[in-house]
């Protein structure tokens, strides 16, 4: 057990987080506005396949990064018109997402299986990498894991200080009444929904090109589905999601950890541990109370008027 | 204000109800021969050899025809089961964990009495296959009755650990102690006669699964139309201020209908584990437990739909084997085909609840 070495393992945990940290924060914007988008799971396994291909294509993650923002959203305009346009169950056509999700990918990625991703450069930010114990957790990390930081402060200015986010949020709270303010909760909703599988896009793109980095089938893993719980325990706050995300990078990267350092715990039971502690903290979250949900999450708007 | 509008019908129309399923049919095969062409295969080709061939090919038919009711089978039984909870609003999507806990623990219950040749050991596996499922609902249940706790998220990340707790024990406790240290237990249907989910008719692919979803979709019916517990679901589901004033009890119903999904998807994975896979192995679930959620709502929430709805569903699996075989389809492109019939059903489930209406709206009402 003495080859866990604590420095590189908040150094991975960073990395871990950031697939789920990214559609953790579309997904909150995409309840913030009032819509239950359960189709996380299946917008960032297509982000991975679309983003790995185009990035063994090109040579480049930043193009691979680029299209599987766009694949993810144009993933959710297929949920956006089902559910905003033609009213549909939101759970229903969430699920209906993911499960077409895991089929796309799956026939985008036959090609790509044992191919390699084309790498992406860390920063390696000159004086503050070398800081002792500071510079290989915090300074040493590919872009996209500030970037992903920067996501966190942006869509918190956003919500908080800018008209956007509170037009965003009135519609979330109430869409009736954000409707009679003549707010257009459709197009606010659409624009919403964009973002989340745009983000989702990325966080999958993460994994197949930088976190694994190739391409399996199914390599998600349930991801998605933990970064909608992730939202819920955040409360719908920027910053917990941060909280959250790192929780759970920190919990899947020791039990890998302790996987490869031959722990004595079987390795299924460790494999299992983020999802056992994903229920526990829902149920610790629930007992307190939800607080902060939208009020009009997951209901259907109908304009009569 | 826009030209096309919709009005809310004060019920949905049955009519439409009715036929919405159909449409979405017919308008998948259009989406999915366009994407078979994109795909490179011929769209009309690849349509018969999924929807035609399999029931009435000579060569192929007597081969695929009994696979449509072993693969139809486990579909309706935990559809059905499903179905109950979504009328009530009651999210279980976790039917894939507690299929494989209610395989497990079935099948441990019957190799726990290798080599018996004891009559009862069947219907023990079968109690215990139900018990399976049935305990593993009753997770999220007591969670959310107890806690509040979000069933969907709590259900589905139950499923990643059954995956995992049936690799463990594929490998370990239930592991064939004559099989050279390879994964996976004992052959049920080859080895071990008194605990084998047999064909009932040679040749049908009617087994012991099969006659209990048929039963399971008479009790449902029963159930739903003629039971108090039946009108509370449904209460629930379309009125839940209405059900809490009439004395329903959310608690109760969360308790019934992810119990008897739980049981239902449980029962599904013994009688598959006993019989067509005929072992427990690392990959012995193939997702019928998320399937089963399309059929589910392609059968409109309701029993006799379900049946009907698991018997295409059931098609497009063994359509899409043949596809594989015949034509080198990759076998993505038919779960892709199924997740559109979702879409479509979904999209066109707003003919059945909104009138459209064209011009601009009467200003007095």
């Amino acid at each position: 057990m003495d080859s866990i070495n604590p420095i590189l393992l908040i150094a991975s945990l960073m990395v871990a987080s950031t697939p789920i940290l990214l559609a953790a924060l579309g997904e909150m914007v995409v309840e913030k506005a009032g819509v239950l988008n359960l189709g996380v799971e299946g917008m960032m396994i297509t982000g991975a396949v679309v983003g790995f291909a185009i990035g063994v294509n090109t040579g480049s993650s930043w193009a691979g990064f680029a299209i599987a923002a766009i694949a993810g959203a144009g993933l959710s305009m297929i949920f956006a018109i089902i559910t905003q346009m033609l009213l549909s169950n939101q759970v229903a056509t969430g699920l209906g997402l993911t499960l077409f999700g895991l089929g796309l990918s799956s026939l985008i990625g036959k090609p790509y299986v044992g191919m390699k991703a084309p790498g992406f450069a860390k920063l390696d930010i000159p004086v503050l990498s070398d800081i002792p114990v500071l510079g290989p957790i915090l300074f040493r990390h590919d872009p996209m894991v500030y970037l992903s930081l920067a996501a966190i402060l942006g869509v918190w200015y956003l919500l908080t200080y800018t008209r956007a986010g509170l037009v965003l949020r009135a519609v979330g709270e109430n869409h009736n009444a954000a409707h009679a303010l003549g707010y257009k909760v459709v197009r606010v909703r659409f624009m919403a929904i964009a973002f989340g599988g745009a983000m989702a896009g990325l966080g999958g793109a993460y994994v197949s090109l930088v976190r694994v980095p190739q391409w399996v089938e199914g390599m998600t893993a349930g991801a998605g589905w933990i970064a909608l719980a992730i939202v819920v325990f955040a409360s719908w706050r920027p910053w917990r999601i941060l909280l959250g995300a790192y929780l759970f990078g920190g919990i899947t990267v020791l039990q890998l950890n302790l996987q490869a350092a031959g722990s004595t715990v079987p390795v299924e039971y460790l494999s299992m541990s983020p999802y056992l502690v994903t229920i526990l903290v829902l149920v610790i979250i629930s007992v307190r109370g939800n607080h902060g949900a939208p009020g009009s999450l997951g209901r259907v708007f109908h304009a009569s008027h | 204000m826009s030209l096309i509008r919709l009005e809310k019908r004060p019920a949905p129309s049955r009519l439409l109800s009715g036929l919405t399923p159909i449409l979405a049919v017919i308008a998948t095969m259009f989406a999915g021969g366009i994407m078979f062409a994109a795909l490179g295969f011929s769209p009309f080709e690849a349509i018969r050899i999924i929807f035609w061939d399999p029931l009435f090919d000579p060569q192929f038919g007597p081969y695929s025809r009994p696979q449509l009711l072993v693969k139809a089978g486990p579909l309706i039984l935990i559809a059905t089961g499903l179905a109950l909870g979504f009328r009530a609003g009651i999210w279980n999507i976790g039917a894939e964990g507690q299929y494989i806990m209610g395989a497990i623990v079935g099948a441990g219950a019957g190799l726990a009495f290798y080599p018996s040749e004891s009559f009862l050991i069947f219907p023990f596996m079968v109690l215990a296959g139900a018990f399976g499922g049935w305990a593993w609902a009753m997770i999220p249940a007591i969670l959310k009755t107890r806690f509040g706790t979000n069933e969907i998220l709590v259900s589905l990340m139950l499923v990643y650990v059954a995956e995992n707790i049936l690799a463990s024990v594929s490998s370990g406790l239930l592991r064939n102690p004559d099989g050279m240290g390879f994964p996976g237990s004992r052959n049920l249907r080859r080895d071990f006669p008194a605990a084998s989910n047999t064909e009932i008719f040679a040749d049908t692919g009617m087994h012991w699964g099969v006659v209990a979803a048929f039963i399971a979709v008479i009790l449902a019916y029963v159930l739903m139309s003629r039971h108090k517990m039946g009108f509370s679901i449904r209460l629930a589901g379309e009125a839940p201020r209405a059900a809490r004033f009439a004395g329903v009890s959310p608690a109760r119903l969360i308790i019934f209908c992810l119990g008897t999904a739980g049981a239902l998807a449980g029962l599904a994975g013994l009688f598959e584990v006993s019989g067509p896979a005929g072992q427990i192995s690392i990959d012995f679930n193939t997702g019928y437990g998320f399937t089963a959620i399309i059929v589910a709502f392609l059968g409109r929430l309701h029993p006799v739909g379900i049946l009907l709805a698991g018997l295409l569903m059931a098609l497009t699996y063994i359509g899409g084997e043949l596809a594989q075989l015949m034509l080198g389809m990759p076998a993505a492109a038919i779960q892709l085909f199924q997740g559109m019939l979702l879409f479509f059903l979904l999209a066109m489930d707003v003919f059945a609840n909104y009138r459209v209406r064209i011009g601009t709206p009467e200003i007095a009402k």
